[in-house]
């Protein structure tokens, strides 16, 4: 019973597939063959045909693949042998896909060279040349590592997102959320940003995705980022003040009335890809009670540490000087921030480690806008999930698919209010619970949370004996 | 210090447990011959389908039960003397105890088929079944059919697991449609419908006659008995309910009937032993409710009753209002008050009923025919809110207003299709009344001002 896949090569429960699935999933493998011989400078020409061909062929697949896996019975949770599959049991496909993964970002962030990207004015090869002419299309340069890096994570939140849709295609609260993700990701960080950077060719850079606010967008207060929205004209000062307005105002107030929610399970990029190429592995996140210590000072400590970095910085934008208290601001400030927590956690661990430790690592235990916003949503908010009285049979699918590694459960069974600062608000909880037990809700403050000794349908008299 | 002794680490057990601890510091033994450590029964279908772990079953992590000096013991009682106050176990040790739970829990039905103990016959209820299942049925080249006896929940789960390998599936149900003694047609029939959806083989108003083996002592076919047909099968899924697991009781002075018999305060015949949970047995009925409920929720509240009792705060079990929920392969279930089938309602209960036109969703409001008293609702397909229902059974409020109120007690997922309006015009048509449905209110949901 139970045995463990872990590093079983063929799943022991093989789930017998039909033609159309197969077809799906070889016309979207080979869309990542392309890209991947492109990779190995196996390129054919025209190149930019390949990569537009690349890219339709991953999401006709994926979708091509979700239809037939997914409508061919009828609607509801699909999760049978979750525990089962190479991939999502952390099994040979599942560690195989975490150290490509791992690898791509570890020369996306400090080898470039090595995917393609032409240095000292040479031109681009390998994986970064197909997209040239996609890059030309939208700001008349060659393509870089972060192009072609923004283009392939937003193909991963859309096809995969419509991969999500049909899975949970009973289930509203995850189509809307879901659409409104991809075309976050689409929009906002992707296609405005690309349009904009190229009507605005002659001026310096600067972010221009308007949600990736500080303090996830680390460097919006370095001084090069500050004098580049400064002169950036009238686009560039709006970037400013939005950018403040954004964290300081507009987010209390959204979080107070609806949750973290909002940002990290429905506009959020990282929150994006992890809803939806992220979803096969939510279950993977740690549960132990370890886990949720470690994870409340991990990401507290990050907090603490993009403010004071961000202090230094404004310190010594303000002041012109390039140190403060003796140390060196870039040396001893941004540069280690950037590169633990801006490459390191984020990136290579945040993303590369999905198959491993879960699709939430980063927001769980590092962002720290999330961090941020948890302690409003703890603190400040109307948003809970409510515990339906004592319907709760404690079977454990809540806590297994929280990407978040709550033990929602633990709540549950207890007949109490889920008010949790790492709650992203996904809804999986909700959905999988076979008993109707939890709804997310933005309610009245007043009871919101609510520790109960005797749960709701045994003797009114004990009840208010003991929950007093 | 006082040695409690429980005997069973299921929800019944270990809630007294729990709570005993939190009200005092006596020694706390659990014994369990099943499983080390508790795990959530309704849960275990869950493992097989590979939606979990086994471990994701157990609520608590291991080192739970040390922290709250709770004793595990693994190991099988023969044999309970309540005049030395001790429990023999199958290995021979003994242990004694001050005071003794019995949460024994249930065990399936065997209704003495002709073949009911050959390889491959199994229920679905221990930890022990999961493993047999694992061995018998673990795809659909061993098993190339299964064959389920038994209509209840036990048996819709048990299909559910066995399809979850693509394992054909061949269902026997007794009654003339899917649990049509406990719910109304309408939803009996729409579960017919979504079994069948399911591609499950369903046999209305068929009983077992005989389980055929081969040669080596096997399941080889059923016979069913009203039409005489072989049905070739590996596996025989026996779900025809459950009953107390007493077995070793019998053998002491405790006074058992069907289950272990209790008074209201979950006091046995013998003095310092309490029964609770499944195997239990109420001298006089509670309400409306049967003498022995096996349901996970009563027995959480007679584990959370006895506590109080062992503590020194003696305390009749006095549940609240009846509620219940299920799943049904896609299709969630929630009862609360009482909604009784057309087989068992008494004339005085009246019906209300809407079915969606094309989902698999509908709902059955019952009420007193002259008073128009609500009692209960059925819901498919629609999440409801326990805490309005239990105020609104309290506050015996009438048909109307629960009508007029319904969208308050909608629990389903934000963004989700709302169908109060079609359910109140349906009312409306066939009453013809005038009911018009109210906006929702936080105030009115949490009691806010009142």
């Amino acid at each position: 019973m139970d045995k463990n896949s872990s590093l079983a090569i063929s799943n022991p429960h093989q789930i017998p597939m039909n033609i159309s699935q197969k077809l799906g999933l070889i016309l979207g493998l080979i869309g990542v063959l392309i890209l991947t011989l492109a990779t190995f400078n196996i390129h054919a020409e025209p190149k930019s045909w390949f990569a537009i061909g690349s890219i339709l062929l991953i999401i006709t697949g994926a979708t091509v693949y979700a239809r037939s896996t997914y409508l061919r019975h009828p609607a509801g949770i699909k999760n049978n042998h979750v525990y089962f599959k190479t991939l999502s049991n952390r099994g040979v496909l599942g560690w195989a896909i975490g150290i490509v993964l791992t690898l791509f970002y570890v020369l996306l962030y400090w080898f470039p060279s090595y995917l393609g990207l032409g240095v000292d004015g040479a031109s681009n090869t390998g994986l970064i040349v197909v997209f040239d002419r996609l890059s030309h299309f939208f700001k008349g340069q060659p393509a870089n590592q972060w192009f072609v890096y923004g283009t392939l994570y937003t193909l991963a939140i859309l096809s995969l997102g419509i991969k999500f849709m049909y899975k949970y295609r009973h289930n509203r609260y995850q189509l809307i959320r879901t659409i409104v993700v991809i075309l976050s990701q689409l929009f906002l960080a992707y296609l405005i940003p690309e349009i904009l950077e190229g009507l605005n060719t002659e001026r310096p850079y600067f972010a221009k995705d308007i949600k990736n606010m500080w303090p996830l967008n680390y460097y919006f207060f370095e001084p090069w980022h500050l004098d580049s929205m400064r002169n950036g004209g009238t686009l560039g000062m709006f970037y400013l003040v939005a950018g403040i307005f954004m964290f300081l105002v507009f987010t209390p107030i959204i979080t107070y009335f609806a949750g973290k929610r909002w940002y990290c399970s429905w506009v959020c990029g990282c929150g994006g890809l992890a809803e939806t190429a992220g979803d096969p592995f939510r279950h993977l996140s740690s549960k132990k009670l370890s886990a949720w210590k470690l994870e409340r000072w991990l990401i507290h400590a990050v907090l603490l540490f993009i403010i004071i970095v961000t202090s230094a910085v404004l310190y010594g934008y303000f002041t012109g000087n390039g140190e403060i208290f003796g140390l060196s601001i870039y040396n001893n400030f941004s540069k280690p921030y950037g590169f633990l927590i801006g490459a390191m956690f984020s990136g290579v661990i945040g993303v590369g480690f999905y198959p491993v430790l879960g699709s939430r690592v980063w927001c769980r235990f590092g962002c720290p806008l999330a961090g941020y916003m948890g302690l409003i949503q703890r603190f400040k908010s109307k948003f809970r999930i409510t515990t339906n009285g004592g319907q709760c049979i404690s079977c454990g699918n809540c806590s297994t698919y929280c990407e978040q590694g709550i033990d929602v459960r633990a709540y549950a069974q207890k007949g109490e209010n889920i008010v949790r600062a790492s709650c992203v608000g996904c809804g999986i909880c909700s959905a999988v619970c076979p008993r109707g037990v939890l709804k997310l809700e933005n309610g009245p403050e007043k009871g919101r949370i609510n520790s109960k000794e005797i749960l709701l349908g045994n003797d009114v008299d004990l009840m208010e004996l003991l929950n007093k | 210090m006082e040695h409690i002794v429980i005997i069973g680490n299921g929800i019944s057990g270990v809630t007294a447990a729990r709570h005993i601890r939190k009200n005092s510091n006596y020694r706390i033994t659990i014994i369990s011959g099943e499983t080390n450590y508790f795990f959530s029964r309704t849960a275990l279908m869950y493992v097989f389908m590979g939606h979990m772990k086994f471990e994701h079953t157990q609520p608590y992590e291991n080192w739970f039960w040390s922290k709250n000096n709770i004793d595990l013991k693994l190991g099988w009682v023969t044999q309970i003397h309540t005049n030395t106050k001790s429990l023999s176990f199958a290995d021979g040790s003994v242990i004694n105890y001050d005071k003794l739970i019995l949460a024994t829990g249930s065990k399936p039905n065997k209704f003495g088929w002709p073949g009911q103990d050959l390889n491959g016959v199994l229920g679905m209820y221990h930890k022990q079944d999961l493993e047999s299942l694992e061995e018998l049925a673990p795809n659909n080249n061993i098993c190339k059919r299964a064959v389920i006896v038994g209509g209840g929940l036990i048996g819709i789960e048990l299909a559910e697991m066995l399809l979850s390998r693509h394992i054909p599936v061949t269902f026997l149900v007794r009654e003339s449609s899917f649990w049509n003694g406990v719910i109304p047609e309408q939803e009996s029939n729409m579960i017919n419908e979504h079994i069948l959806e399911h591609h499950i083989d369903l046999r209305l108003s068929s009983n077992l006659k005989e389980i055929i083996s081969d040669e080596n002592g096997n399941v080889k076919s059923i016979i069913i008995a009203e039409t005489g047909e072989e049905i070739p099968c590996n596996v025989v899924g026996l779900t025809a309910g459950v009953s107390p697991n007493i077995e070793f009781v019998k053998h002491s002075n405790i006074e058992t009937d069907n289950g272990i018999l209790v008074n209201e305060f979950l006091e046995t015949n013998c003095k310092d032993v309490y029964a609770i949970g499944d195997c239990a047995q109420q001298r006089k009925a509670i309400g409306q409710r049967r003498t022995i409920e096996a349901v996970w929720y009563t027995g959480r509240m007679m584990g959370e009753t006895v506590a109080q009792t062992i503590c020194g705060n003696r305390r009749a079990y006095k549940p609240g209002h009846w509620f219940n929920s299920a799943k049904f392969l896609d299709i969630e279930y929630q009862t609360y008050g009482w909604v009784f089938s057309e087989h068992n309602k008494k004339d005085d209960e009246v019906h209300f009923q809407w079915r969606h036109p094309s989902e698999k969703i509908c709902i059955t409001i019952a009420y007193h025919k002259k008073n128009r008293k609500f009692l209960g609702i059925n819901t498919f397909g629609i999440r409801l809110r326990h805490e309005i229902f239990d105020r609104w059974l309290t506050d015996e409020v009438n048909v109307e207003f629960v009508l007029e109120h319904l969208i308050d007690a909608n629990f389903d997922p934000e963004f989700y299709k709302h169908y109060e309006q079609d359910i109140v015009e349906k009312f409306n048509t066939d009453n013809n009344t005038n009911i018009k449905t109210k906006k929702k209110s936080w105030k009115r949901i949490f009691s806010l001002n009142a």
